[in-house]
């Protein structure tokens, strides 16, 4: 038995250890496979799956940078940063939410409807997630929420900073600030990396063009999270960078004089420092609260604003478009001069009317004006000696004019709601219209009718280049970082002292202007007429003149047609008072100031003022006061900011 | 070697036994056991909880009952595998009938102490029934039909009554434990060979009695991407807490996968998942290689071992730990589809830490009485 036993073993050992051999061959090549795999995963893609995990556990939330702020020239803060109350919940730390929401519409203001949304956003998103409740709490509802805290689990009273706009004068110039939207997202680049909850982005004026820079760069809080997503702790936090804060050339004080003097009335002013550009004064009316907007506006005042009659939203001083009107003569007179075509000492007379083509063009005094020559065609703003003007002039020499002192272009380019207008010639009309010209056209425009359109700002800039004597000059309203060399008032400051140099040669050797002339005869011619328009018995704006020499200004009217008058409301001698608001002519006045050694030029518009003597020069009038005052302290503050940077 | 190969006669005194103890294999096990407790203590988040704790009790309880099982004559052992086998049948048709179930599952007898898992140590049982059937049949009589048969039924009794519970992973299991030592036993490749061809014509029609979560398993296995947040998770979780682990690792109780909870099932399936994160390649390495010693040192007292019963056990048991390991790695490696098969000693789970603790007693009384012959 035995021996049958051990030979029985002997071959059963024999075969399983055969077999076993071949086992832990297949074992190794197992082990070798799975070391393998081990190192590939562990050493060759180490760092590609490190990250995926890091992307496993960390989450940023960004924090809102303070926005940068805006200050006029004199560093007074027109758009500044303002404390603000919020209540933040998170339904995670408290026991019931519903009873914490009914016991906070006790202590603070929350309607029933805003409830329901709160609700509704509570459960869309974690428990865990914060929800702001109210981004704009009273200080009375701030203290009664601390004052009631302990009872209130899970509610977080925060403070926090929101943009603050301290008056409305600048409101269309500066813009507001509001919730990003969608489209925002969409078409502003920069904003994606601060897609923040709470962050308010420039919707207009300069908020929207210095946008990017005044945003700052978000700070973030790195919390880990576990696989639910639920913060475990915090990581690591960053404040950010705080926005860039920015100067303008905007005076406060003149902001706010030129606001009250278009209470009441739609319209626009805009100051300039004919030597340096910078704009002074950029006001439009009426206004809006800009401060409505930060936490979001809500219906019935948008659709307020909307829907008035008056366009609280548009900036007339950029975007409005109005034909320039009689304002135009200045540059229709200018053109003819350089062109040779007439001399002052044109004369023509003046019926009331002229015909041409058997087409009757009406001037706007009925009676007419007798005869006259150029400069008391301007003093007078006699409409047939212009139309004869224009009629040998051209309309594309006008029209090459007209650019050359800024009309059809914009004029800054912090606003993207500005317009350019329109400055017609022969060509414009057979692009946009696809008709040829015909002369009538050339009459209308002779006297700022017809198809031009201009802005405020761009009758401005005409008029400071007028007054600086003839040179182009680049409107800023944001103070650069870069010191700006003021070469034009280096030359005319070199001009004072040395009269009798040849003022071209000057001009563009040493100073490397860009003279807008051939003759600076002409554009003195100009502006003497426009002297005696404001100053001379029987000058369109004669009534609104300072007789203070400080304050003494030269200046042109000019109203622009709405609607034709018809042949009956001409011979009744209709009042522009007695026709509907909304077919009222639009009213101007451009001048600049002092007259002796001009220093700024201003325009103003008034909607449907009917002219321009009686609506808006007196608006012109009071600003200019306000604005030489200031003249002395402003140049002290560019000196003090010179000696600063150097 | 501690111990002295020399002695011929067989040891009575407990002094004795433990001169016989294989050292090599009780340390590698003894130090997997305290790794084990360190990787549940770090799955547990650092803290001793239920968890870690049990299986820290359980570990030094069933160490105990290593040496105890080793200090059993092999005899004894190869007198009572019919016994044990049967009353491991009885126990998983008596989980059909009072088990506990759990997750859509009735693997679990509650015996009031813990939850026994019979199937668990039905690994071990079918090992132990065909190394003593084998031990008993004439080497001629191995490729016999009639003899062919009881192997046949005692593999499939099992593997069906494990696979209805349903245990997919378990059932694979058990069906290769009991493959493997048939084959060692000498059973022709040709018969393995008909079996393949068997398996693969009736794998159509097993796929369409899958239960769906076992399906998207398998699909999910060929393609994780595919459903990253569903089905895949699991694989691709794993594989970014693997491969972030690097070279030296994160570090004991620093592993962010498993601490922030993106790994799932940390203290069962995918403990070495959690282990590899905090101790790197070089951590892995050294596990696989004390895993590879103990199987290692089973097949050496396989070796030296005298009996077939001996032989066919060690030789068997080591490729089936083997087996348990090299699935549950490749598994969590992302190599083989998720089919729920735990870490020998590593995982936590009480009926899978006693069968391997039984069994790896068992090699050890093949080494203490190797010299003692089987009838």
């Amino acid at each position: 038995m035995l021996s049958f036993h051990s030979s029985n073993i002997v071959s059963k050992t024999k075969t399983i250890g055969r077999r076993m051999f071949l086992l832990s061959t297949i074992k190794a090549v197992v082990v070798v496979g799975i070391f393998g795999r081990l190192a590939s995963l562990q050493i060759n893609d180490s760092r590609k799956y490190t990250s995926l995990a890091d992307k496993n556990r960390f989450r940023e939330t960004k924090i809102a940078p303070p926005r940068g702020i805006i200050e006029d020239y004199f560093g007074n803060e027109i758009a500044s940063n303002n404390k603000i109350y919020q209540l933040h919940i998170v339904p995670d730390s408290t026991p019931n939410i519903d009873v914490l929401l009914v016991r906070l519409k006790s202590i603070i203001n929350l309607s029933d409807k805003r409830l329901f949304l709160l609700k509704k956003q509570i459960a869309r998103k974690k428990s865990w997630d914060t929800t702001i409740i109210s981004d704009n709490l009273t200080w009375s509802e701030f203290s009664r929420i601390n004052l009631f805290l302990h009872e209130l689990q899970g509610a977080q009273p925060i403070v926090s900073v929101a943009r603050h706009y301290n008056d409305n004068s600048s409101a269309h110039a500066i813009g507001y600030v509001s919730e990003i939207s969608p489209r925002d997202l969409r078409t502003k680049k920069y904003l994606q990396d601060i897609k923040i909850e709470g962050v308010a982005i420039g919707k207009t004026g300069l908020e929207s063009s210095l946008d990017e820079q005044m945003l700052g760069s978000p700070g973030y809080l790195r919390y880990e999270v576990n696989a639910y997503g639920k913060k475990v702790k915090q990581v690591a936090m960053n404040d950010g960078l705080k926005g860039k804060t920015f100067r303008t050339t905007l005076d406060q004080s003149i902001q706010n004089v030129a606001t009250e003097a278009l209470k009441n009335v739609s319209g626009a002013v805009c100051v300039m420092d004919i030597y340096n550009g910078d704009i002074i004064s950029m006001v439009s009316s009426p206004n809006f609260d800009p401060n409505s907007f930060v936490h979001g506006v809500d219906k019935d005042e948008w659709k307020k604003l909307t829907e008035n009659r008056d366009k609280p939203m548009l900036n007339k001083a950029v975007s409005g478009l109005y034909p320039p009107g009689s304002t135009i003569k200045t540059l229709t007179a200018l053109s003819a001069l350089e062109n040779d075509i007439v001399s002052p000492r044109l004369f023509v007379e003046c019926k009331g009317y002229t015909d041409l083509h058997g087409e009757r063009f009406h001037c706007w005094k009925k009676k007419g004006h007798g005869v006259l020559g150029m400069r008391s065609a301007i003093k007078k703003s006699c409409d047939v000696y212009f139309y004869e003007v224009a009629r040998r002039l051209g309309i594309d020499r006008l029209a090459a004019t007209a650019k050359k002192f800024g009309l059809g272009q914009k004029v800054l380019t912090n606003f993207k709601e500005e317009k350019a207008g329109t400055v017609p010639d022969t060509k414009w009309k057979l692009n946009q219209i696809g008709k040829n010209w015909y002369i009538g056209e050339t009459l209308h425009s002779g006297i700022g009718q017809g198809y031009f359109l201009s802005t405020p700002i761009q009758l401005c800039l005409m008029t400071a280049q007028l007054a600086n004597g003839g040179f182009k000059i680049k409107p800023r309203i944001v103070v650069n970082d870069k010191k700006k060399v003021n070469s034009l008032q280096e030359y005319v400051d070199y001009k004072k002292e040395n009269p009798n140099s040849t003022a071209v040669d000057l001009a563009r050797f040493n100073f490397n202007l860009q003279p807008l002339f051939r003759n600076q005869e002409n554009i003195n011619f100009v502006k003497d007429a426009m002297f005696a328009a404001s100053n001379e018995p029987g000058g369109t704006s004669y009534g609104s003149r300072y007789d203070n020499k400080k304050f003494m200004f030269a200046g042109k009217t000019g109203s622009s047609q709405i609607k034709r008058f018809t042949a009956e409301q001409r011979e009744a001698e209709t009042k522009q008072s007695e026709i509907a608001y909304l077919e009222r002519d639009h009213a101007w006045f451009v001048a600049f100031a002092p007259v002796k050694d001009p220093k700024y030029a201003i325009s103003v518009l008034v909607e449907h003022g009917g002219s321009g003597s009686s609506a808006a020069a007196p608006v012109a009038k009071k600003v200019i006061k306000k604005v030489i005052e200031r003249h002395k302290i402003r140049v002290a503050q560019a000196n003090q900011k010179e000696s600063q940077e150097t | 070697m501690l111990y002295t190969r020399t002695s011929l006669h067989t040891p009575f005194a407990i002094r004795d036994k433990f001169f016989h103890l294989d050292y090599t294999l009780l340390f590698s096990i003894l130090l997997l056991g305290i790794i084990s407790i360190f990787a549940q203590f770090s799955s547990s988040g650092g803290q001793f909880d239920y968890f870690s704790k049990s299986h820290a009790i359980r570990f030094c309880v069933f160490f105990i009952l290593f040496l105890a099982v080793s200090f059993v004559n092999i005899r004894f052992w190869n007198d009572y595998s019919l016994l044990i086998f049967i009353s491991l049948i009885l126990l998983l048709i008596a989980v059909k009938f009072f088990g506990v179930q759990s997750q859509g599952s009735r693997r679990w007898i509650n015996l009031f102490v813990f939850n026994l898992q019979p199937s668990e140590l039905m690994k071990i049982g079918i090992i132990l029934f065909l190394s003593n059937y084998y031990h008993k049949i004439s080497s001629g009589d191995v490729n016999k039909f009639r003899y062919l048969l009881y192997p046949v039924i005692a593999m499939l009794v099992p593997f069906m009554l494990v696979l209805t519970q349903p245990d997919l992973g378990t059932a694979i299991l058990i069906l290769l434990s009991g493959l493997v030592v048939t084959w060692l036993a000498g059973v022709r490749w040709k018969i393995f060979a008909y079996l393949t061809l068997l398996a693969i014509a009736v794998a159509p029609i097993a796929i369409s009695f899958l239960k769906p979560y076992q399906k998207s398993r398998i699909l999910t296995f060929l393609n994780p991407d595919s459903d990253p947040l569903g089905a895949g998770y699991q694989i691709i979780q794993s594989k970014i807490a693997i491969g972030s682990g690097g070279l030296f690792g994160k570090g004991f109780l620093n592993g962010s996968q498993a601490y922030l909870n993106f790994l799932p099932e940390k203290h069962t399936d995918f403990i070495f998942t959690l282990y590899s994160e905090e101790f790197g390649f070089l951590g892995s390495a050294f596990m696989i290689f004390l895993y590879f010693m103990i199987t290692y040192r089973i097949i050496v007292i396989g070796n030296t071992t005298r009996s077939i019963f001996g032989k066919l056990y060690c030789y068997g048991f080591s490729t089936a730990f083997f087996i348990y390991v090299a699935i549950n790695m490749s598994m969590v490696l992302g190599l083989l589809p998720i089919v729920g098969a735990p870490l020998p000693i590593l995982s936590y789970g009480g009926s899978s830490m006693l069968a391997m603790m039984f069994g790896l007693g068992i090699v050890m009384s093949c080494n203490v009485y190797k010299n003692n012959a089987i009838g």
